[in-house]
């Protein structure tokens, strides 16, 4: 194979995303974190609301909708921050690709790491939460689309207050807003599933969410990361 | 062959002037010693080159065109080497490298236990970084000099925690890059052993005067 030395973004993508793989493995203390906290509210949900199987099954589709939401919210501050603090992404803004594919990577990694151990974690959940028969595959579907945009609108926020000192709450209130179409539709999925309703159009705005969500939000992302490091 | 010019170049801090206005231009082929006291905003000129900070007011000319925020030709010209070096403490020298010139979506280069070895690391290689010293953090950091093809290198502090053996081998370095046409652009409080280092003093511009426009 001929190799060239013109730099390419393709080799960039890859660079980046082996890199966020490896340090993810050796910090795989972080990693765990959010499933740990899904995994507690979980099992403290019958504890503190009621064992009864017919309340329980109401509230599972919801509830677990919105534990996963919290848990991806838990691991987003994180995101930027060290390559912040070390310099690494004053390397990134000043790479000759463009910065918006390399953060991509970044979130994708993240949703790699985040996204899909809740998804798939959710419906063995889900059994603890007597949630009904219908619900399984639709819940694990729609977190599938769903987390995919709650880790690219999350970025956004990480991205903006990465530069704060104390940047957690501010990010949480700028990213909430986004998360709640998600929502809406990621847990109205699962009822309609659960009820014997049609859901493609409930799939079809996830995953309409989630295209848009891809396009738009690397740019953002970036956006806000040159802010944060030229500040 | 690089050529970089100001004009009237001067950086703001909440819309204060840090220094005096510079003019002057570079050339490939100097080594250039930006000089200052602290606060007089050597770091944050160094910043404005690399488009890292862009509250500067007057021009910049990179080859003879302005420039407001670097571009795709000047980014890939460029290395920069901040206070922060941007070395992960949990991956190894060697991943550290290898990322630092992937990212910039060059070929993995072969080099890279080889730079190593020149930064006095031999040996180093998968070596987790989490494990080395300050000064040790800095040569790896240092070590993508070796490697690097970039024209403009712009240093903050190299020397920081660099003993003297390593302070020798990185003029030395410095040297034979502006030989073959390159340009160097750093700050250092200590002196330096290069023949014809150009010295470019920042003065601290008198805070609340008005002449500022």
């Amino acid at each position: 194979m001929m190799s060239t030395d013109t730099p390419s973004l393709r080799r960039a993508f890859w660079a980046s995303l082996r890199r966020e793989l490896l340090l993810s493995y050796r910090h795989k203390g972080d990693l765990a974190n959010p499933l740990i906290f899904f995994l507690m509210v979980v099992v403290f949900t019958p504890l503190g609301i009621s064992e009864e199987p017919r309340m329980l099954a109401r509230i599972a589709p919801g509830m677990l909708w919105v534990i996963a939401l919290l848990a991806t919210l838990l691991s987003l501050d994180g995101l930027f921050r060290s390559d912040y603090d070390d310099g690494a992404l004053e390397q990134m803004v000043l790479s000759p690709q463009p910065l918006a594919c390399l953060v991509l990577t970044k979130v994708f990694a993240h949703w790699l790491l985040t996204g899909v151990p809740l998804t798939l974690l959710a419906p063995v959940l889900g059994v603890m939460l007597q949630l009904p028969e219908g619900g399984y595959g639709i819940l694990f579907l729609s977190l599938l689309l769903g987390t995919g945009s709650l880790s690219l609108i999350g970025a956004i926020g990480a991205a903006l207050t990465v530069g704060l000192r104390k940047g957690g709450l501010l990010l949480s209130l700028i990213i909430m807003p986004f998360y709640v179409p998600v929502l809406i539709f990621g847990s109205g999925a699962v009822k309609n599933a659960i009820e014997g309703f049609p859901v493609n159009a409930e799939l079809a705005i996830l995953t309409a969410m989630l295209l848009a969500w891809s396009v738009m939000a690397p740019f953002a992302i970036a956006g806000g990361l040159k802010i944060s490091v030229r500040a | 062959m690089p050529s970089l010019e100001f004009r009237q170049f001067t950086c703001q801090r909440d819309g204060h002037p840090l220094f005096n206005p510079l003019n002057f231009a570079l050339n490939g082929g100097e080594v250039v010693q930006i000089a200052g006291p602290n606060g007089a905003g050597k770091t944050t000129f160094l910043r404005s080159l690399c488009g890292l900070f862009d509250e500067w007011t007057g021009e910049m000319l990179w080859q003879g065109t302005p420039l407001r925020v670097p571009d795709f030709s000047l980014c890939s010209q460029l290395l920069y080497l901040g206070h922060q070096p941007g070395v992960k403490k949990s991956l190894t020298a060697g991943e550290n490298l290898r990322w630092f010139f992937g990212v910039q979506g060059m070929p993995f280069p072969g080099a890279v236990s080889d730079a190593l070895a020149q930064v006095g690391l031999q040996g180093y290689e998968d070596t987790f970084c989490y494990q080395m010293s300050a000064g040790q953090l800095r040569r790896v950091a240092l070590a993508r000099l070796y490697i690097s093809r970039a024209a403009i290198w712009i240093l903050d502090e190299p020397f920081t925690a660099i003993d003297r053996f390593g302070v020798q081998n990185l003029e030395t370095l410095l040297q034979r890059h502006v030989s073959n046409g390159g340009l160097v652009i750093l700050t250092t409080h200590q002196p330096l052993a290069i023949s014809g280092v150009r010295l470019i003093e920042l003065q601290m511009a008198g805070r609340g005067g008005n002449d500022v426009d």
